[in-house]
């Protein structure tokens, strides 16, 4: 049975792998440095569909598919598959994820959902709920930007501290028993708002969420960040970043040498226009299922700390003139058994 | 650490943008688009317009212009550098009106690109034609015109 | 010579509106707004005619100089019309600028496609 430790983490006591995982991406991501991680790689960001939902749809489609295969399941292998995405309703993963009829949970966490989906199907599977779940989130710059700011067309300047929202998705096959890395802990975390109202700077939004929650991993856990290979945050981006160091500076927290973030990793700032990185759930989760997992599966990373992180906002909200509330989840994956 | 204190370490962290090249480039930019204008407006002119038609018809071929170049997917790019350079000219009400138009097409022809073609540019004319009632009104109640 | 003025006003006036958007949190449109209703205030208060006479497309081609038109329009529509022309000025004279951008607009948005960006 799954044990309760310290005061927000839960630690799994069957073994539970990512036996096989995916990653779908597009034009810019196959022109930054992770190009060689995704399995699929269009070109075009249409994806041969007619909007860019359908678009965001095919690719979530695409990256469990993949992930499928490579397990060497069919659809009906999997008892729960939990997905998310971006758009209003979750419409990506909806209409992804409609023709494979397999049991299907929603999740929504912003661009967290990832780890969300992940600690979830963990859950189900250390219960006996399930033996095999499928984890996948995905985000198209083209779908989040006429969601959550302009018309692709409109003439606009994109200040420094904003993101480039990932064209991408990842989808993880996770089992009980099995060979992969295995999902040891989940820490889900609490909102944290420190009143940042701007949307275009939304690293500094999530920062202190992922400060939050791997300060209490850490605690729960009696890790430090020292305990991993690396501690990979989803996308805080270069403002993020710095303001995470310091936050967790101030708790006597020192993560400049041991961390990673996906949106600084995902492209090349100097060559890309990115600004401040990469975000959205697909950053992440193809960071995720096209790099960190087979790392670890090759045993080139021994344990990492996955934590990615959520700027819960809408363009609601943001007229409204309401602050961004943010939101972290940490899942603590390992490549081998013990330990 | 309070909601003060945050803001305060996430103005040291943010990256400002660089405002003297983005101010040089509007200027440059803008400046030419009004300047391209001016000639537009002197060639009608020399073509036999009256000087209030001429000026109209430079406006409209700017338009016109801005709403090429918009759905030919070369607008933004411009606009990537020129900001209000390409913003603040009648050519950047011309591309608000055409980008939603365009991207939002793919909900319909009535509430898709019909309604949302106004949304960034239906407040210019709502306030703007507001501005002029008003003016209107001050100046027939005071009988100054 | 009035092109170098022209240049020199429109460049000054998105210079403005440059640093409207970088240094305050206002977004493109609170100004594209500002810009607007600045151009009708200003034309009342008689400050922009002179700008137009001495600048033409300079003043004209920015967006304050669509509140000019607006403004100039209701003017002349009250003098010749009365109450009607405060209602009948200013889309009168802005007429074939609206009607451009919206036929315009629509007539790309039905040839085109949006892109993705690079």
């Amino acid at each position: 049975m799954a044990k309760r430790i310290g005061t927000q983490t839960v630690r799994f006591e069957r073994d539970i792998c990512i036996t096989a995982s995916a990653a779908v991406g597009s034009k810019k991501e196959a022109e930054g440095p992770m190009a060689g991680c995704f399995d699929l790689l269009c070109e075009d960001s249409n994806f041969g569909e007619t909007t860019w939902e359908k678009a965001e749809s095919r690719m979530q489609k695409d990256a469990v598919n993949r992930a499928l295969e490579k397990a060497a399941k069919s659809p009906a292998d999997i008892h729960y598959i939990f997905a998310g995405d971006l758009l209003n309703q979750c419409i990506g993963s909806t209409y992804g994820l409609r023709d494979l009829s397999i049991p299907f949970l929603g999740a929504y966490g912003a661009c967290s959902t990832m780890a969300e989906a992940l600690g979830l199907a963990a859950n189900f599977l250390e219960s006996g709920a399930a033996e095999a779940c499928a984890a996948v989130t995905s985000s198209h710059f083209c779908s989040a930007e006429r969601q959550f700011r302009f018309p692709l067309e409109y003439g606009g300047q994109r200040p420094p501290t904003s993101q480039w929202t990932a064209t991408a998705a990842g989808a993880c096959i996770l089992e009980a028993g099995g060979q992969g890395p295995y999902v040891k802990e989940f820490t889900a975390g609490k909102m944290t708002d420190y009143g940042i109202t701007d949307a275009n700077n939304m690293g500094a939004a999530m920062a202190p969420a992922a400060a939050a929650t791997l300060q209490a991993y850490f605690q729960d856990t009696g890790t430090t960040p020292g305990d991993f290979d690396t501690v990979v945050t989803g996308d805080l981006g270069a403002v993020g970043s710095e303001l995470l160091y310091e936050l967790l500076e101030r708790q006597g927290i020192d993560l400049r040498k041991k961390h990673t973030d996906c949106g600084l990793l995902i492209y090349d700032r100097d060559k890309q226009d990115v600004h401040a990185g990469g975000s959205g759930c697909g950053c992440c989760a193809s960071m995720l299922s096209g790099y960190f997992v087979k790392e670890l599966q090759e045993g080139k990373l021994g344990n990492i700390l996955f934590c990615a992180t959520g700027a819960l906002m809408s363009p609601t909200s943001i007229q409204q003139g309401e602050s961004i509330p943010g939101i972290a989840h940490a899942v603590h994956l390992s490549g081998k058994r013990e330990g | 650490m309070t909601n003060r204190e945050y803001e305060k370490l996430n103005q040291k962290k943010s990256p400002n943008s660089p405002l003297l090249k983005n101010c040089i480039c509007a200027f440059l930019i803008g400046g030419g688009i009004c300047a391209l204008g001016q000639g537009l407006g002197e060639l009608y002119q020399y073509a036999g317009l009256e000087k209030l038609d001429a000026s109209a018809a430079a406006s409209i071929s700017l338009i016109f212009l801005a709403a090429l170049l918009t759905g030919l997917n070369v607008y933004d790019n411009i606009a990537k550098v020129a900001g209000a350079g390409t913003l603040v000219p009648i050519t950047g009400f011309s591309n608000s009106i055409t980008s939603p138009a365009l991207e939002f097409k793919s909900e319909g022809l009535i509430l898709g690109l019909g309604a949302k073609m106004f949304v960034i540019a239906g407040p210019v004319l709502v306030y703007g034609i507001t501005a002029s009632v008003l003016y209107g009104l001050i100046l027939y109640l005071f009988r100054l015109a | 010579m009035m092109y170098l003025k022209a240049f020199l006003v429109g460049g000054l006036l998105c210079l403005i509106g440059q640093i409207l958007i970088d240094k305050t949190k206002l977004t493109p449109a609170r100004i594209l707004v500002s810009y607007v209703v600045a151009g009708v205030i200003l034309t009342g208060v008689g400050a922009y005619q002179p700008l137009v006479d001495f600048a033409g497309a300079g003043a004209t081609v920015p967006l304050t100089g669509f509140g000019y038109l607006l403004a100039d329009g209701v003017k002349k529509a009250v003098a010749s019309d009365g109450l009607f022309g405060v209602l009948r000025g200013g889309l009168t004279a802005s007429s074939a600028g609206v009607a451009a951008a919206i036929f315009f607009g629509l007539l790309m948005a039905l040839l085109f496609k949006p892109k993705d960006k690079s």
